[in-house]
């Protein structure tokens, strides 16, 4: 369903995803993991057209996300790691917005957003403006609006983020079900070890932009002989807080300034 | 594809509509204008054997209304990068023609309507057209110009990322392109090099017509209004669709 080979992203001069491939099966649930700035939401954004990359081969269900954009980004949902939607709107005009855009027909459209509401738990409050949420209804809101197209795969950037426990079963629990049911593959990024240990079939880690390994939760845990993902994450990726990232960041900026 | 366009036009309508001080705010200056300049100069105008100034002048106010709210709705698009929203349309599988189609349809809508205000007050203040026929021909003008300055505001606001350099660069565009229209005065004795920056102002065209369908005066042709701002319209969507579809985020 998702290939991608070789694939570098590079910000003046600074490499964000550092020459990466990897692929996920058809109805697979796949965790891309890995410490704050490793790369994951940069190459979620080059999978779904909003960045190209610098070089490197890409497919997503069987389209080239640079030359065949709209068959690509058909197949795909995305819940952004950071906010994507309208707040201006209310939160039924945002779900209806996106149904019109990806073509629904009116019948379906109406059922499923109610349908999708419901399941997050926002049906009662449809009719208030999203600029008057909370930040975890805006989330769940966010997530419901990514499926209301039933696509073929689906990207989560952190979708959990800020979600209280309750609310964080019951939407895997629908995505669990869409997958089981559909086989709709998914692609999600967690900093929560047990989410992916929990759901995902299969694991990649990432780190300053490479994958450092790869593999069912089984597997990593038994490579690197620990007990729990999150040992072998801690294991594999060090202890230290990425500070690196910033610093890099700060080292580009300067150079760009001398440039000028 | 229709719907498409009819949803984002919807949406701009929808927010424009619930931002009451956005609806006030942008007919405060050509108010301001109307009724500083018509009746400051009213005196001196027609001592200098001219027509009534302020049938004159009206068409040029509502051109300029046109102006700001047009050039102004970009800056939506800014906001939509600013927070979030843009990249909800930019993985829609939807063409950039059309994205950018429906945005310059909700931009003009707002700033027809924001100029029909203007208008209707300045009915209020005694201007007269040279027959109420002549507002349907004059909204159509109204709604080109528009279409062709909310296309030139967005294809800008494409490419800019910062809520601050917007409002900056757009008013540095839109004072030139005010002045050297033709709005508040006769361009027909000006100097030749002004002349020259009226002549390639599109501004002037779109004031040109709008006064000629309102008030009969002109100092151009018809045809000719019609022609430069319609090639221009076209030729600002084109050219935005082509910057959306150059977005990164
Ligand atoms: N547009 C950009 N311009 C320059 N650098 C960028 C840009 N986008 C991302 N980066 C850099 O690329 C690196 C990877 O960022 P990315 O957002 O992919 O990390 P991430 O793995 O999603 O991290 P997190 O867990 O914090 O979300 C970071 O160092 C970041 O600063
Ligand atoms: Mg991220």
């Amino acid at each position: 369903m998702i290939k991608v080979m070789n694939l570098t992203k590079n910000f003046n001069g600074f490499t964000a995803v550092d020459d990466i491939s990897f692929n996920v099966g058809e109805g697979e649930i796949f965790a891309f993991l890995g410490p704050n700035g490793a790369g994951k939401s940069t190459t979620i954004k080059m999978l779904t057209t909003l960045l190209k990359p610098s070089s490197g081969k890409l497919m997503v269900n069987g389209f080239n996300p640079l030359t065949q954009q709209d068959d690509a980004r058909r197949s795909f949902g995305i819940v952004f790691q950071d906010q994507s939607i309208d707040e201006e709107l209310t939160a039924y005009e945002n779900m209806e917005f996106h149904g019109v855009l990806y073509g629904v027909e009116k019948e379906t459209r109406t059922e499923r957003i109610k349908q999708l509401m419901e399941m997050v738990g926002l049906w009662s409050r449809r009719d208030d403006y999203v600029k008057y949420y909370s930040g975890g209804m805006k989330r769940r809101l966010e997530i419901a609006r990514g499926l209301i197209h039933h696509p073929r795969i689906l990207f989560l950037d952190e979708p959990t983020l800020g979600l209280d426990p309750q609310t964080r079963n019951n939407i895997w629990e629908h995505i669990l079900e869409l997958n089981a049911d559909d086989g709709m593959t998914i692609f999600f990024t967690t900093h929560y070890m047990a989410e992916a240990e929990e759901v995902a079939d299969r694991v990649a880690i990432i780190d300053h932009g490479q994958i450092i390994t790869s593999g069912t939760v089984e597997e990593i845990r038994s490579s690197t002989s620990t007990s729990s993902l999150e040992d072998a994450f801690l294991q594999l990726t060090g202890r230290s807080i990425r500070e690196e990232n910033a610093t890099s960041m700060d080292r580009m900026r300067l150079r760009r300034g001398v440039r000028r | 594809m229709i719907q498409t366009i009819y949803v984002m036009w919807l949406r701009q309508l929808k927010r424009y509509w619930r931002s009451k001080s956005r609806l006030i705010g942008s007919i405060g200056q050509p108010l301001l204008f109307l009724v500083a300049f018509g009746f400051g100069f009213s005196p001196v105008f027609e001592k200098a054997g001219g027509v009534d100034y302020m049938q004159f002048l009206v068409p040029g106010i509502v051109a300029m209304t046109i102006l700001f709210t047009s050039m102004f709705t970009g800056i939506e698009v800014v906001w939509d990068r600013r927070f979030g929203f843009l990249k909800e349309t930019l993985v829609a599988p939807i063409s950039r023609t059309d994205i950018m189609i429906g945005r310059t349809l909700g931009g003009a809508t707002i700033s027809v309507i924001q100029g029909l205000v203007v208008l209707l007050l300045a009915f209020l203040i005694g201007f007269r057209p040279v027959s109420w026929f002549s507002i349907l021909p004059a909204v159509f003008f109204m709604f080109l110009l528009s279409i062709f300055l909310t296309g030139f505001g967005t294809a800008i606001a494409s490419r800019i990322d910062d809520m601050q350099a917007f409002p900056m660069i757009m008013n540095l565009l839109i004072m030139p392109m005010f002045f050297l229209s033709g709005a508040l005065f006769p361009i027909d004795g000006l100097p030749s090099f002004i002349k020259l920056l009226v002549l390639v102002n599109p501004l002037s065209y779109g004031v040109d017509g709008l006064r000629a369908t309102l008030t009969g005066v002109m100092s151009f042709t018809l045809p000719l209004d019609l022609t430069v701002l319609a090639g221009l319209s076209i030729l600002v969507n084109l050219v935005g669709a082509w910057l959306f579809s150059r977005i990164e985020i």
